[in-house]
C-alpha cells in the first residue's frame, strides 16, 4: 500500500490536541537533566578563563592549584596538546570560496583572542574545591590592543585577531539574481537604510553541562546538545576515537534555541580528561559562562536597499551585510548570515535580488546559530523595509505588502536566486488577520488615545521563512558546501505484546516530538500513542540522525516516522492477508483494526498481528520474515516555506521611553497540524523570544571587549509581566515537498516578531517625527529618538535617501552605538 | 573554606540531619546531599527561580539561602507537592494547558504558582503575570502558564 498520500487508515490522532506525554516526570521534578547525573568517583572541572580580549599568555602558573587540598589535576592547554587528534571543527567549505579559519582548541595555546576562553582546567571531587583551586592558577598576559566593532575592524590600520590571515575580513560571498543595479537605477523610488540586528544570548534556563565517563570499553558523553549524533560524528575527529568507542547521550535538554546547536570545546574537554584520569568528569556551565562562552547568535550590520515604482511595486533588494563572526569558529559561525538567503525576496514577487555578505573576526566570542540563524535577521530588514518604502510612497503598509505579495496560484514560485517556494498564500494570512484586528477601528482608536497623551502603534510582518533542513545535495559539499547533510532517519519497532518504540534521529528539548510523532505513528500502526513510546538523543539506541534546528523535526524527522510506520504498516497488511486468507491489497486499517475491505467482521489487531510477527503460527508463509521492525532514511526533495502575518500593538510612554505591548495577534501556516496544542506554544514562545530581542536582549562587549551583560541582571529576559496573552490563528497550506504536508514552526514567531515591534513603535512615534529605529528599542534609545525628533541623532542609525541620488549620508556619524554595543 | 555547619532539616515531611560544608547553598543540599534534583539551577544571580522551593510554607529561591539558615525549617519541593499519588492543582493545570515546554524551569514555576494562589486564590491575569515575574521561561512566553495558574485556581480560562 503506502501509496504515498500521507494517509493514516488508521485512527485520527493526528490533528488533535492531545496532553504531552513527556510531561508526567517534568511537573514531578523526576527530569533528567546532565546536571542532575552524579556518577560514582566523578570528578568536577571548573575552568580558568582569560579576563583579556586579546593577549598572549607568557606563562602560566599552576603549582598553587595543583596543591590545594582534593585538588586531582590541574592541565593547561599545552599539557593537553597530545590529547586532542585535531582542532574544533566548522563545517561551511563553500566551492569557490576561501575562509579564513582559525585553529580553534578546547583551550588556548599560547593566546587568547576573547574574554571568557578557557586558559586552564582544574579537577576536583566537588565542584566548590575546583572553583577555588581554579582562583590560585596563576596567568601572566601580555595584553594587546582589541577591536571589537565589526566596521572598525575591517579598516586600515585596525589591530589585528589574528595576525596571521594579515586582515580581519574572513571571507566574501555573493549571490544575485536578475539586475538589481540597473532596477535601483531606474526606480522611482529608492530606499536605503542602514539596518542592526544585535549581538543576542540563546540563552535557555539550563546551561550548558556535559559529564564523560570513561569506565568500561570507550567512552560515554552526556551532554546538553541538540545534535547528539553529529557531536559524536565530530568528536572522533577532535578526539582521535573511533565513533563505535564513543557514545553520546542527551537526555533531558532544558531548553536550546540555537545554543545548543554546538561542539563545544568544554564537550571535547571533558571527554579527553575523563580517559586520561580514568574517572568521570562533569563540567556545568555557570550562567556567566554561558553568557561568555556558549554562541552568540546575530550581531549583523545590512546596508539595505529596496528600489520600487510611484505605483508600490518593488522592483530590486539590494544588500550588504556585516556580520561579527567573533574571534573564532564554532560549527557554523560564517555561515549564518548567508542562511537566510533563501528567503531574501521575502512574501514578495520581487525580481532582482544582490546579496554580498563580509565576514569579519573582532575579539568576542563567536556568533552562531540562534533561534531562527539567519532568517530573523533577512526578515527584519525585508519587513522593516517594507514599512519604510511605504511611508516613503504615502501607502497603507498592508496595501503594499498587497500589492507585491507573491500570488497563491504562482506556487512553485522560483525566486531571482533559483529557490522554490514549495507553497504559499500570503494574502490569506494577511486577510485572516485583518479580520482579526479591524484597521480601521485601531485607528480611530489611536487617535483618541493621542488626544488623551497615550502613543499607540500598530505594526505588521507579513513573513515567509526557509525551513526543513534540509535536501542533503542542495547544502551540502556540492551545494552550499556544508561538510554534512540533512536527511533524517526513524526507526519503528513494534514489540511482540503489540506495542511499539519510535526512534528518531531528531533531538528534542522541549518541543514535544514524543507526543506529536507517536501521533504519527500510531495512526499508521493502528495504535493509541500511549502504547507509542518515542526515544531519542542516545547514538547507542537508533541510526544517525542530523538532530534537531532549523525547523526541521517534524518536516525531515516526523515524515521519517511516518515513512518508517508506513512500511510497518504494510508488512502488518501481509502477515494479516496470509493469516485472513486475502489478498494483501485487501486489508485496509480502519478505526485501529486491519481488515479485509468489505468483511470488517474479518479483522485483527495489531496486538494479534505482532504477536504473530514474533511468534510465527504455521499458516504463516516462510517467505514472510519474523519481526515487525522498520527503518527510514528520508531525504527532502526540498525545503519548506512556512508563512504567516502578525500584527503587534504597543503603547509607548514618552516620558520614560518604555515600550510595552498591549496586543499580539499570530496568524500562521504551517501545513496541516499535528498537534495544535503544540504549534501553538511554539509560537507564543517564538514571539516572546522576538520580542525581547526587539525590547530588551542585547549582548554588549566595551571597546575594552569586556563583556558588560554577564548575567541575567544586565541580559533581560523577557518575563510574564511583560508579554500578552497571544492571539493566534491559522491557515492550513500543505506542503507538496512531504506525504505529511508539514512544514516546521519553532522558529517562526521569532522570525516575524521583531519587525513587527519595531514598526508597531515606528507606527506610535511618528506624530513625534521618529521614522526609523534600530533594535533593541530600549528606553534611552526610544527616548533618543523622541528627543532627536528628526534630528542627527534619530537619523544616525540609517541614512535615509528619500528619491535616487538624494543621500543625506552625512548627516550624522558614521555609526551608532549598537555596533561596539554599549546600550 | 570548609567551616561545617549542622543542620536539622526537614523536606517532604522527611527529617535529615547532616553535617554539611557552612557555605552549601539550599539548592545545593536539596541536589546533592539528598538527590532531590527536581529544583534547577539556571542562573548566579537569583533572577531565574528554576530553583523557588517552599521553606515554612512560603516561597524562596533554593539559590539565595545557605542550608544552614534553613536549620529547623520544613521545606517543600516539587518532588513533595503531590499527594498521594494526586498531582497539585498547579501540576495539573500544566500538564492540561501546555504549561511547560521543556521543563527547565518548570519544577521552580509550579513551587512559585503554588505558593500564589496560596496567597491569592483567585488571582487576576495581571496578578498571575507579576506573581511569576520571578520565574524565567524561554519557551513558552508564559501564555500557557498562565492559563495553567488560572485553570489551578478554579477561575475561567483565558483563550
Amino acid at each position: 500500500m503506502s501509496d504515498g498520500d500521507g494517509s493514516s487508515n488508521g485512527n485520527d490522532w493526528v490533528g488533535q490536541a492531545i496532553r504531552r506525554k513527556e510531561d508526567p516526570p517534568l511537573i514531578k521534578g523526576q527530569g533528567n537533566y546532565v546536571d542532575d547525573i552524579y556518577l560514582p568517583g566523578m570528578l568536577h572541572a571548573a575552568i580558568v578563563r582569560s579576563p583579556e580580549a586579546n593577549a598572549t599568555i607568557s606563562s602560566i602558573d599552576t603549582a598553587e592549584a595543583a596543591a590545594h587540598p582534593g585538588v586531582v589535576a590541574v592541565f593547561t592547554g599545552d599539557d593537553l596538546a597530545d590529547d586532542f587528534a585535531g582542532p574544533l571543527a566548522m563545517v561551511w567549505d563553500p566551492p569557490g570560496v576561501d575562509i579564513n579559519t582559525p585553529e580553534h582548541w578546547p583551550l588556548a595555546r599560547g593566546e587568547v583572542k576573547h574574554v571568557g576562553q578557557g586558559v586552564a582546567v582544574v579537577l576536583a571531587g566537588d565542584r566548590g574545591t575546583a572553583v577555588d583551586a581554579s582562583e590560585l592558577v596563576v596567568v601572566d598576559y601580555e595584553t594587546l590592543p582589541a577591536v571589537v566593532d565589526p566596521e572598525q575592524a575591517l579598516e586600515d590600520g585596525s589591530p589585528l585577531v589574528h595576525e596571521g590571515f594579515g586582515t580581519n575580513r574572513t571571507h566574501d560571498w555573493a549571490i544575485a539574481g536578475g539586475d538589481a543595479e540597473a532596477a535601483i537605477s531606474e526606480a522611482d523610488v529608492v530606499v536605503e537604510r542602514r539596518i542592526v540586528n544585535h549581538r543576542t544570548s540563546g540563552a535557555p534556563i539550563e546551561p550548558r553541562a556535559s559529564v564523560a565517563d570513561s569506565r568500561g570499553d570507550g567512552v560515554t558523553l552526556y551532554s546538553s546538545t541538540q545534535i547528539p549524533h553529529i557531536a559524536r560524528f565530530v568528536l572522533s575527529g577532535v578526539l582521535g576515537m573511533s565513533e563505535d568507542k564513543i557514545r553520546v547521550v542527551a537526555p533531558d535538554v532544558g531548553g536550546g534555541f540555537g545554543a545548543k546547536l554546538q561542539v563545544y570545546g568544554e564537550e571535547a574537554l571533558v571527554l579527553a580528561l575523563a580517559r586520561k584520569l580514568g574517572r568521570p568528569v562533569k563540567w556545568t556551565e555557570t550562567r556567566s559562562e554561558h553568557m561568555t562562552t556558549s554562541h552568540h547568535g546575530r550581531d549583523q550590520i545590512a546596508n539595505v536597499t529596496f528600489a520600487a515604482t510611484n505605483a508600490g511595486k518593488v522592483t530590486a533588494i539590494k544588500v550588504h551585510v556585516i556580520s561579527d563572526l567573533g574571534a573564532y569558529f564554532g560549527l557554523l559561525t560564517p555561515f549564518i548570515a548567508e542562511l537566510g538567503f533563501p528567503v531574501t525576496n521575502g512574501c514578495y514577487d520581487i525580481p532582482n535580488v544582490k546579496l554580498d555578505f563580509t565576514g569579519v573576526f573582532t575579539n568576542k566570542f563567536e556568533t552562531d546559530a540562534v533561534r531562527g540563524a539567519g532568517r530573523p535577521e533577512v526578515t527584519h530588514w525585508i519587513e522593516v523595509m517594507m514599512d519604510q518604502l511605504a511611508a516613503e510612497l504615502g501607502l497603507d503598509p498592508a496595501e503594499l505588502r498587497r500589492r507585491n505579495f507573491i500570488a497563491a496560484d504562482a506556487f512553485p514560485y522560483e525566486t531571482p536566486l533559483g529557490i522554490f517556494y514549495d507553497s504559499g498564500n500570503y494574502q490569506g494570512t494577511l486577510d485572516k488577520l485583518l479580520e482579526h484586528v479591524d484597521m480601521d477601528a485601531f485607528r480611530s482608536e489611536q487617535a483618541e488615545l493621542r488626544e488623551q497623551g497615550t502613543y499607540r502603534g500598530i505594526g505588521l510582518s507579513t513573513y515567509v521563512e526557509v525551513c526543513g533542513l534540509a535536501p542533503s545535495r542542495a547544502v551540502g559539499p556540492q551545494g552550499v558546501g556544508l561538510q554534512a547533510a540533512f536527511w533524517e532517519s526513524a526507526m519503528v519497532r513494534v514489540h511482540p505484546s503489540g506495542s511499539a518504540t519510535v526512534y528518531t534521529g531528531t533531538s528534542p528539548h522541549g518541543q514535544g516530538h514524543d507526543t506529536g510523532f507517536a501521533q504519527i505513528a500510531a495512526d499508521r500502526l493502528g495504535l493509541d500513542p500511549e502504547n507509542v513510546d518515542v526515544l531519542h538523543g542516545d547514538t547507542d539506541q537508533g541510526p544517525f540522525g542530523w538532530g534537531t534546528y532549523g525547523s526541521r523535526s517534524l518536516a525531515v524527522g516526523g515524515e521519517s516516522v511516518g515513512r518508517a510506520a508506513e512500511k510497518v504498516q504494510d508488512k502488518a497488511k501481509k502477515i494479516c492477508a496470509a493469516l485472513l486468507e486475502a489478498a494483501p491489497e485487501d486489508i485496509e486499517l480502519a478505526g485501529g483494526k486491519y481488515q479485509v475491505r468489505g468483511s470488517p467482521d474479518k479483522s485483527m489487531t495489531m496486538v494479534e498481528i505482532a504477536g504473530a510477527a514474533h511468534i510465527p503460527p504455521n499458516e504463516l508463509p516462510t517467505d514472510i520474515e519474523p519481526g515487525l521492525e522498520e527503518t527510514s532514511f528520508y531525504d527532502p526533495e526540498n525545503f519548506v516555506f512556512p508563512f504567516g502575518a502578525h500584527a503587534c500593538v504597543v503603547d509607548v510612554d514618552v516620558e520614560t521611553g518604555k515600550v510595552e505591548v498591549v496586543r499580539w495577534v499570530a496568524v500562521d501556516d504551517c501545513g496541516p497540524a499535528i498537534n495544535p496544542m503544540l504549534i501553538d506554544g511554539q509560537v507564543h514562545g517564538g514571539v516572546t523570544h522576538g520580542i525581547g530581542q526587539a525590547l530588551y536582549e542585547q549582548i554588549v562587549y566595551d571597546e575594552d571587549g569586556q563583556l558588560v551583560t554577564g548575567s541575567f541582571v544586565d541580559y533581560a529576559l523577557p518575563t510574564a509581566a511583560e508579554v500578552p496573552m497571544f492571539e493566534t490563528d491559522r491557515t492550513e497550506t500543505p506542503s507538496p515537498v512531504n506525504r505529511l504536508g508539514v512544514k516546521g514552526v519553532g522558529e517562526a514567531g521569532t522570525i516575524a516578531a521583531t519587525p513587527a515591534v519595531v514598526n508597531a513603535v515606528t507606527d506610535a512615534l511618528k506624530p513625534l517625527g521618529v521614522t526609523f529605529m534600530n533594535m533593541p528599542l530600549t528606553p534611552m534609545r526610544v527616548l533618543e529618538h523622541i528627543q532627536g525628533n528628526g534630528g542627527p541623532r534619530a537619523t544616525e542609525q540609517g541614512r535615509e535617501i528619500g528619491t535616487h541620488g538624494q543621500g543625506a549620508a552625512g548627516s550624522g556619524p558614521a555609526r551608532p552605538d549598537e555596533g561596539g554595543g554599549s546600550l | 573554606m570548609s567551616k561545617t555547619a549542622h543542620v536539622e532539616i526537614t523536606v517532604n515531611g522527611e527529617h535529615h540531619s547532616r553535617d554539611v560544608e557552612a557555605r552549601t547553598l539550599l539548592v545545593g543540599f536539596l541536589r546533592e546531599h539528598l538527590g532531590l534534583t527536581g529544583a534547577h539551577v539556571g542562573c548566579d544571580t537569583t533572577n531565574c527561580g528554576a530553583c523557588t522551593v517552599h521553606v515554612d510554607g512560603e516561597s524562596v529561591k533554593s539559590c539565595t539561602l545557605l542550608a544552614a539558615q534553613c536549620d529547623g525549617a520544613d521545606v517543600l519541593t516539587v518532588e513533595g507537592l503531590a499527594q498521594h499519588g494526586e498531582l497539585h492543582p498547579v501540576q495539573q493545570g500544566f500538564w492540561d494547558y501546555h504549561g511547560l515546554q521543556c521543563g527547565y524551569c518548570t519544577p521552580g514555576m509550579i513551587m512559585a504558582a503554588a505558593d500564589l494562589l496560596k496567597r491569592n486564590p483567585s488571582p487576576s491575569e495581571e496578578e498571575i503575570r507579576h506573581g511569576l515575574e520571578g520565574n524565567l521561561c524561554r519557551c513558552t512566553g508564559y501564555h500557557n502558564i498562565v492559563r495553567a495558574v488560572q485553570s489551578a485556581s478554579g477561575q475561567a480560562v483565558s483563550a
